[in-house]
């Protein structure tokens, strides 16, 4: 992080989350399932809230979803922020399955051109050297 | 209402202010001090203290300069703005249970001259926040925001439903003495405020105050003995609901249900009485939407009628069918994690309050909706 505070907040990998930001850096969007009921799972945890199997496993997912709900965020905000403003955050509904909302963005397309029930698939944006966001973009 | 075994006989609060300009500890001294008064009770007649997770004056210190002689039962509750019913419900508990017979709870907080939490935010960012702050979430009325946009797309519910919490609080705040924010506002002020987080302008958004307030709670029975009308403690409660995330809580099946709809239902259950029944609420405020959510978690309306519920002075005092934060509450008299909404509640039941509900006997009050949250249905003796 730079002295001015001005660079972008970036994700902390843990041994649960680090298999989902080591996917993104290569491109792929990944997610948890559980070895016990299959069930998908978002964000990455220990153990599975429907059957609370402790085994799971990773999965590269197909990418697509719908947008479930989106905001316009105006400052104040974090220096790091503080040139996009105004600038969208959505939450995405994945196909495989209603319960998997990812927080992103959609880079490129301008504020008021996002609606909900947009149909977007997963891009990455590289934010830092290995580092790398799962974003979105129209796939309309 | 003859279960109820516990009682808050005493409240007190500081100036609420942009900046107090002394230390957060002296103001969560003071606090205590004018609720025990209120209440006629002396320290040493205190043993037993409940604070908030955020509060940054431990319960010795507060003990230590009180001259509280020994703390036979001290408890903290957890996130934020959640646990103010839960302190209190605490403080029942012990005293239902013989563990302590006079207990106080109190909050201080100076978010006023203090800064913003979320503006420390830098760097790497583990735990939940690793999949939201990168992304821009970072503020909490960013994380709430998500949440009421979907709340509109699904119900139909409108910037204007949202504005008119906003209104009512303020025109209750216009008649209380010590609220931070007294000029009135329209729908009209609302709509030209600017936005901080669309859907969400600044007179969505809560107060950024300075301030403390404590509430004393004891026996029924020693209750009878002291200066002011009780409120008794019919019923407190908690909830999470399933797979919550603190302020983020988007991976539920049903994101729009928060913890609210947990804690509603065993707080009526508890009780033994109906939504119905309750004369007047104070319903935590951070930001307007969570008291359209609320109005229908905790069944004053059906899922999604939130919205028009607030319309037409529905929630305003006097002749709203149920007047909501009849002291302004986080919106406009002070942001204090809702213990000003206990204390509100309180001045109801004695028949104390500046917007005054005729022959309030049941009150409502409600804590953080968009975290592990808590509630209180306090009953006039
Ligand atoms: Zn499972």
């Amino acid at each position: 992080m730079s002295a001015s505070g001005a660079e972008r907040p970036l994700p902390l990998p843990d041994a649960d989350t680090a298999p989902y930001w080591e996917a993104a850096a290569r491109g792929e969007l990944a997610l948890q399932r559980c070895d016990g009921c299959d069930a998908w799972r978002f964000p990455p945890r220990p153990g599975c809230p429907r059957c609370g199997s402790l085994a799971s496993r990773w999965e590269r997912a197909s990418g697509r979803g719908t947008v479930w709900s989106f905001v316009v965020v105006h400052g104040p905000v974090l220096p790091a922020f503080a040139e996009r403003v105004p600038f969208a955050v959505v939450l995405v509904e994945l196909d495989e399955d209603p319960r998997l909302r990812v927080v992103g963005n959609l880079p490129g397309v301008a504020p008021a051109r996002v609606r909900i029930g947009m149909r977007v698939e997963a891009c990455f944006e590289t934010v830092a050297d290995g580092v790398a966001l799962p974003q979105w973009r129209s796939a309309e | 209402m003859s279960r109820a075994s516990a009682a808050i006989v005493g409240i007190g609060h500081t100036a609420f202010a942009r900046d107090l300009g002394q230390p957060e500890r002296r103001t969560a001294l003071a606090a205590i001090r004018a609720a025990l008064d209120d209440a006629g009770l002396a320290p040493s007649d205190v043993d037993g203290l409940v604070r908030f997770d955020l509060e940054t004056t431990s319960e010795v210190e507060v003990a230590r300069n009180l001259g509280i002689p020994n703390l036979r039962f001290f408890a903290e509750t957890g996130y934020g703005g959640g646990g103010g019913c839960a302190a209190v419900g605490l403080a029942a508990m012990a005293i239902a249970t013989g563990r302590a017979s006079v207990v106080v709870c109190w909050r201080a907080r100076h978010r006023g001259s203090g800064g913003r939490p979320w503006a420390a935010t830098g760097g790497r960012v583990g735990g939940d926040a690793q999949f939201s702050v990168p992304y821009g979430i970072v503020r909490p009325v960013d994380q709430i925001a998500l949440l009421a946009r979907r709340h509109m797309h699904e119900y139909g519910t409108t910037a204007e439903h949202f504005g008119a919490v906003a209104v009512a609080c303020r025109k209750h705040a216009s008649r209380n003495p010590h609220a931070l924010m007294r000029e009135p506002i329209t729908l009209a002020d609302h709509r030209a405020s600017r936005f901080v987080c669309e859907p969400l302008r600044k007179l969505d958004c809560c107060l950024e105050t300075d301030g403390g307030v404590a509430v004393v709670v004891t026996s029924r029975e020693r209750a009878r003995d002291l200066a002011q009308r009780p409120a008794l403690v019919l019923a407190a409660a908690q909830g999470t609901g399933p797979e919550h995330y603190v302020m983020t809580s988007y991976h539920a099946p049903r994101p729009l249900a928060t913890p609210s709809t947990w804690a509603a239902r065993d707080l009526f259950a508890a009780a033994g009485v109906a939504p119905g029944d309750v004369d007047v609420a104070q319903i935590y405020d951070v930001f307007t939407p969570l008291v359209v959510f609320s109005l229908e978690e905790y069944g004053f309306c059906a899922a999604g009628e939130g919205g028009p519920f607030c319309e037409g002075g529905r929630i305003e005092w006097p002749d709203g069918a149920l007047p909501v934060n009849t002291s302004g509450g986080g919106l406009s008299e002070a942001y204090l994690h809702g213990m000003n909404l206990v204390a509100e509640g309180v001045r109801q039941l004695r028949g104390a309050s500046s917007s005054q509900v005729a022959d309030a006997e049941l009150c409502l009050v409600t804590s953080g909706a968009g975290v592990p949250t808590s509630a209180l249905l306090l009953a006039a003796a």
